[in-house]
């Protein structure tokens, strides 16, 4: 029986899943051996967790072991040179292009926010801004180490195991532990990048301009105001960026320090910190809708064709402008829903999704577009198109009906041929998921957790969720 | 907004208030681990409240509050079936018939098991998780008979004065980390404990009984008579001087 001292509510980034868990923080391999010899004495599963930053969840599992990673945070070697390290599963993304950046160096996929961990990053596979140009945060590892529940520790290299590296790799953490993780930087000449700023004022526009701008900008990220009907549905604003040329930065040891890359302390002259209890009275249907209102506008003429620089932090980790922002979403949290829909279809299908939310009257307080490109990954959500990412509030009382939506939104995707990202996702049911993958993978996928976790011992909601509809 | 629970434990189960409170919650969909001692009298509650459906499930565990060293394991296997836990309700209780110049002490001690260690066996494990959660919701079926010390049940009243002052102290230590401790104080059930029991009076159902406590364990009510009509009477019974209580024949 395990202790009750160990318990903690753990829940997904969005507060909207979450459970009691017996939550052990080992630092070193030994340490995980221990916990996985507790859990088989007590028969209890082990749910993987990183930095906890995945918003539904990937990371919890109620009254089971939470095995936290967050003190497995070495950095283990660092060759500057060749831009390789092998860092440990905790490492943050903050921490990790904070080491690397004064060499010149910067990790080539990157969240929207830098509290991620390279564990966490790796087992769901995550992408960035960059994902049509770059592809995932797993095509720029080299290999790892992953220790399977009974303790025993085998390397998995890109180059002498790809099959098993692409399985292993975005696999929701049900596989075994990474515990060592061997990463490729990119070399970069200065901590800057320019930027430019443009605005659509509808959705057709926003994603012709989105896919001409990928091959001349190495990052392309859109917003969209989900609340507009007719003519102006989807409308955006488009956020391009690429990294600056040796001879375009004069002082690059100077934009190199990561010091220069601090975030701003204050946004409109209140302290970032105090931002969230701001926007929290606004966070209702009318109040977003004048938010996402104003932002359009203000982009759309103030900010239009805006070229300017941009420290890499700044441009990179929106998500950290204003801390704690998920607080506005309180007391019912929020989910987000990312579809990734190919290139021929998005149009229409993410047209009929902001329909659906307005008619459901669940329109998204956020919407985000990025462009992607297909990847070799069992698990892969990349594909040759677009991808919507919706954030929406839970409201007590309201919570079916938000599920509901969601499952008519993936309904709609999987008839598409899209994919989800499980990363983010809370909601769309694991028979969805199964129907969104090819042939062969779901149970190329269940064969190897029965090779690698024959005891099934790593279980999270998520895989729950996946592995209950998949059997 | 109301409060809802996925998930209840519920404490003497088998009969009375517990079984009724057992129906009610998983008829709300809430998935319930029905506790109690007589298997016979549980599995058919059990059996009751999974065949009316309404989304809930019950969970039936056999065990006698007189055996305190069972609980920790029992309620560690209980939140590890349920997948969490929500709300406890602590609803075993006893009332031996007492004479009024009788003194038994082994029926004395056995109310006191039953209806105050009990209550401290299960209800202690509780607060130590929800209060390390910040969450959940305690529940103690008390009695209007704990107010004051009667001639005529002296060691009921106690067993039931003693939880009320046992959820009280939970309420003040675990309260501040947003635990809800809800002390009930029902009058007169209609239950096997009070069959037969001469002058009764305002008699409402178990089912009442059960359907206004989860209103006010929703609202997190501290202490709340059942029917709230016994709070005034209380009142005046709590407000009467000892030399006038001690006279009354009750």
């Amino acid at each position: 029986m395990l202790s009750a001292d160990r318990l903690e509510w753990v829940a997904g980034w969005g507060e909207v899943l979450g459970g009691a868990g017996f939550v052990f923080r080992p630092s070193t391999l030994e340490g995980i051996r221990e916990v996985f010899g507790k859990a088989r004495a007590g028969g209890v599963p082990v749910a993987l967790r990183g930095a906890g930053c995945s918003y539904g969840d990937a990371a919890l599992r109620a009254e089971s072991i939470v095995l936290d990673l967050s003190r497995m945070d070495r950095i283990l070697s660092w060759d500057s040179e060749s831009g390789i390290i092998d860092v440990e599963p905790g490492v943050t993304l903050r921490r990790l292009w904070r080491f690397v950046l004064g060499d010149g160096w910067w990790p080539p996929v990157v969240t929207g926010t830098m509290e991620t961990s390279v564990g966490g990053c790796l087992g769901m596979n995550v992408h960035g801004k960059n994902n049509w140009a770059r592809g995932t945060f797993g095509e720029h590892c080299l290999e790892f180490d992953l220790m399977t529940t009974d303790g025993e520790l085998r390397t998995v290299s890109r180059a002498d195991d790809p099959e098993t590296f692409n399985a292993v790799v975005g696999s929701f953490g049900l596989l075994g532990v990474i515990t060592r993780v061997r990463l490729r930087m990119k070399k970069i000449a200065s901590g800057l990048v320019e930027a430019k700023a443009v605005s659509a004022p509808d959705l057709e526009t926003l994603l012709r301009l989105t896919d001409e701008a990928k091959d001349q900008w190495e990052y392309v990220v859109g917003w969209i105001d989900a609340f507009p009907r007719g003519r102006k549905l989807g409308r955006g604003l488009l956020h391009f960026a690429r990294h600056l040329e040796p001879e375009e930065d004069a002082e690059p040891a100077q934009t190199l320090r990561a010091e220069a890359q601090d975030l701003p302390e204050d946004v409109f002259m209140m302290p970032k910190s105090a931002m969230w209890r701001l926007i929290k009275p606004f966070t209702n249907r009318l109040g977003m809708k004048w938010i996402n209102r104003l932002k359009y506008l203000s982009g759309a003429t103030l900010g239009e064709g805006a070229v300017y620089r941009q420290t890499f932090a700044e441009f990179s980790f929106l998500l950290d402008y204003v801390p704690n922002w998920k607080r506005i979403y309180r007391p019912g949290g929020l989910i987000q829903h990312q579809s990734f829909v190919p290139f021929d279809q998005a149009e229409a299908v993410f047209r009929r999704q902001l329909e659906a939310c307005q008619k459901a009257r669940q329109p998204s307080f956020l919407g985000v577009l990025k462009r992607h490109r297909p990847d070799d990954f069992l698990m892969g959500h990349g594909l040759d198109g677009f991808s919507l990412a919706l954030d929406f509030p839970v409201i007590a009382g309201r919570q079916e009906r938000l599920w509901q939506l969601v499952r008519t939104m993936a309904e709609d995707v999987v008839d598409a041929g899209g994919r989800f990202y499980a990363a983010k996702d809370a909601a769309v049911p694991g028979e969805l998921y199964r129907a969104s993958f090819r042939e062969g993978q779901v149970d190329r996928l269940l064969a190897l957790k029965a090779e690698l976790d024959p005891q099934d011992r790593l279980r999270t909601a998520l895989g729950d969720r996946l592995l209950e509809a998949w059997q | 907004m109301k409060k809802t629970w996925q998930t209840a434990l519920v404490v003497g189960a088998s009969s009375g208030i517990g079984a009724a409170l057992v129906k009610r919650l998983a008829a709300q969909g809430c998935r319930v681990a029905a506790v109690a001692r007589r298997s016979d009298e549980l599995e058919n509650v059990a059996v009751g409240a999974n065949a009316a459906g309404g989304g809930g499930e019950v969970l039936s565990y056999v065990s006698d509050v007189d055996q305190p060293q069972l609980v920790s394991e029992l309620f560690a296997t209980i939140t590890g079936d349920l997948g969490g836990l929500d709300l406890v309700i602590y609803a075993a209780g006893v009332m031996h018939p007492v004479q009024f110049e009788e003194f038994d002490t082994a029926k004395d001690l056995q109310m006191l098991r039953t209806n105050l260690l009990g209550a401290v066996a299960w209800l202690n494990p509780a607060a130590q998780r929800f209060g390390r959660l910040k969450k959940g919701t305690i529940v103690g079926i008390g009695s209007v008979a704990g107010d004051r010390g009667r001639s005529g049940s002296p060691v009921y009243n106690t067993s039931k004065a003693g939880l009320h002052t046992y959820l009280e102290a939970l309420r003040n230590r675990v309260g501040r980390y947003g635990v809800k401790v809800v002390t009930i104080k029902p009058g007169f059930v209609d239950t096997a404990m009070t069959k037969g029991l001469p002058g009764l009076f305002w008699l409402i159902s178990a089912d009442r009984a059960a359907e206004i406590i989860l209103k006010k364990a929703r609202k997190g009510a501290v202490t709340a008579y059942v029917p709230a009509r016994w709070r005034l009477v209380m009142l005046i019974i709590r407000s009467m001087p000892s030399f006038i209580f001690r006279r009354l024949k009750v």
